[in-house]
């Protein structure tokens, strides 16, 4: 038994990532306490998509560890499953079927109570239910990512992983959609974890924040201590400020590069 | 519903609304039994080997399964290029559902393939023994079952659209050529013969030739033996490369 009591939802600790001589993910540490909502910002190719993967079970780090609710990612995958759930910043619906197979599909793989009920009110939610029946190829780019979301939305997970979940939608469905993820969080303690390159996201919702760039941890606090630190008014300057005004140069190998492009389709 | 249920149904939607792939998996062994049933059955019924047709209509049931499982199973290549495979590792079931859902789905499609293939046999002056029908299922299955999963496994280890075209020039081709599913074996030369005795489907097409009324190489038990055992290695294999996987 388990007398201790698990207060971290996440633990990292020494965790890197080498693809070939590239080192996407250098020694990182950090905690995410249960209830929090954590942003995890950086430059393109900092290295967030790739700490995500291993902190999911998807990627086997180089090196180091991930506690998620107290399970080891490595030993315990299948434990670690049970406690999270994740919005992917590349499409993951199958383009086949249709918006209310591909809910369903994920309510039969997470046995979610009252599916019908739950599916109907997410997709209410993203304004998709008059288009349940249409197969996902047919649309927009925005409406797989709010099908992308609603579905990630659809179970009630300890953790939930958002890899820039709100990349491609207009302001109004942005705010509706973090208005619903920041509920989450108040009502049902739900642990947050997300990346955006939308500063003012960040700095509305989180109550904890990690830069990170090249791999590495460059900063880390509160949206008002990460100001003071640089001197600055937004978190925006402010992570400007942190990371150096140059564009990241394209140093992403090719099937990286296709990912991308189809994230933007 | 059930994991391996819904997958299982996933992989049969996608085969019933891909209109190109029923289409084609309907043409291309129709146009294999007449251009080769007429175009040899007179040299075959000359050298004194009987009816062509008997002896092809299995073989090209037995292609059929093995393209259409063959493809299901390397799907998963796709399913990782676009993206929808992250969304079942992720889930909070185990990657042995996963793989049984969709090799059972797979292996599925593949049997309704034989089916259709079997009755345009029929059409085309195909006349089997019908007493074995039973047993020529079991074959059929187990072709189903063993290409599903060993694609799979392939596909399991790949993690490029590249590999694709290597598969099916290096592998698909030669399995399909070498099973003797358009000339008895009996005849070729040695070197030939023995490698023809290390593919699989040598034997699915011998357990379905033997149960439709045309005479078998090795008897129905070899053929039930030897296509079982490797059916059971390759689920087992392909289950654990799948599980592996990273994306
Ligand atoms: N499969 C892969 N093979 C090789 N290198 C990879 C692979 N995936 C990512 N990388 C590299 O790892 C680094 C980090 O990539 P990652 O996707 O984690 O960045 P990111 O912080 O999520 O960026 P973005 O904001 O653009 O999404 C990059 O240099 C990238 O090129
Ligand atoms: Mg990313």
């Amino acid at each position: 038994m388990q007398a201790i009591p698990i207060t971290l939802a996440i633990d990292v600790l020494n965790l890197s990532k080498k693809y070939g001589d590239v080192v996407a993910v250098d020694n990182i540490s950090f905690k995410v306490k249960q209830g929090s909502v954590f942003a995890f910002l950086g430059p393109n190719g900092a290295g967030k998509s790739t700490t995500i993967k291993m902190l999911t079970t998807l990627l086997v780090p180089t090196n180091g560890t991930v506690t998620l609710n107290g399970f080891d990612v490595a030993k315990k995958s299948n434990e670690v499953r049970k406690n999270f759930g994740i919005v992917f910043q590349d499409p993951s619906l199958d383009d086949d079927l249709t918006a209310y197979e591909n809910m369903e599909l994920h309510g039969v793989l997470y046995k979610v109570d009252n599916m019908k009920e739950r599916i109907e009110q997410l997709l209410t939610f993203v304004e998709l239910w008059d288009r349940k029946n249409s197969p996902v190829k047919t649309f927009s780019g925005g409406m797989k990512r709010r099908l992308e979301i609603a579905r990630g939305l659809m179970h009630h997970p300890k953790i939930l992983f958002l890899d820039e979940p709100t990349l491609g939608l207009d302001p109004q469905t942005r705010n509706h959609i973090w208005n619903y993820i920041s509920k989450m969080n108040r009502e049902d303690g739900t642990t947050i974890f997300f990346t955006t390159h939308y500063m003012e996201e960040a700095e509305k919702v989180a109550d904890e924040i990690v830069i990170i760039d090249q791999g590495k941890i460059i900063a880390q606090g509160t949206s008002t201590e990460l100001k003071a630190k640089t001197k600055t008014n937004s978190l925006e300057d402010a992570f400007i400020d942190l990371t150096g005004h140059d564009i990241r140069p394209e140093e992403a190998p090719k099937n990286a590069r296709m990912r991308a492009w189809h994230g933007r389709r | 519903m059930n994991t391996i249920t819904i997958l299982w149904l996933r992989q049969l939607k996608k085969y019933f609304r891909s209109r190109s792939r029923l289409i084609g998996s309907i043409g291309q062994p129709l146009l294999f039994l007449i251009a080769l049933g007429f175009g040899f059955g007179p040299t075959f019924q000359a050298a004194g080997e009987g009816n062509y047709m008997n002896f092809l209509a299995p073989g090209i049931i037995a292609m059929s399964i093995l393209f259409t499982a063959m493809f299901s199973g390397i799907e998963i290549i796709w399913d990782r290029q676009f993206g929808f495979l992250k969304e079942t590792l992720v889930a909070p079931v185990s990657r042995y559902e996963i793989m049984i859902g969709r090799t059972l789905g797979g292996a599925t499609i593949a049997l309704c393939q034989g089916t259709i293939v079997f009755f345009i046999a029929m059409l085309v002056g195909f006349t089997p023994n019908l007493v074995m029908l039973p047993f020529a299922f079991v074959f059929a299955l187990l072709i189903s079952l063993f290409f599903t999963a060993f694609g799979t496994a392939i596909a399991s280890a790949l993690d490029d659209m590249q590999g694709f075209q290597l598969i099916m020039n290096f592998l698909i081709m030669p399995i399909f050529f070498l099973s003797g599913a358009l000339f008895p074996l009996k005849d070729l030369p040695e070197v030939i013969y023995y490698i023809t005795l290390i593919d699989p489907l040598t034997y699915g097409v011998d357990g379905l030739r033997g149960t439709l009324g045309a005479v078998t190489q090795f008897g129905l038990l070899t053929d039930f033996t030897v296509l079982g055992i490797a059916t059971v290695i390759t689920l087992a294999v392909g289950s654990y490369l799948f599980s592996r996987i990273q994306v």
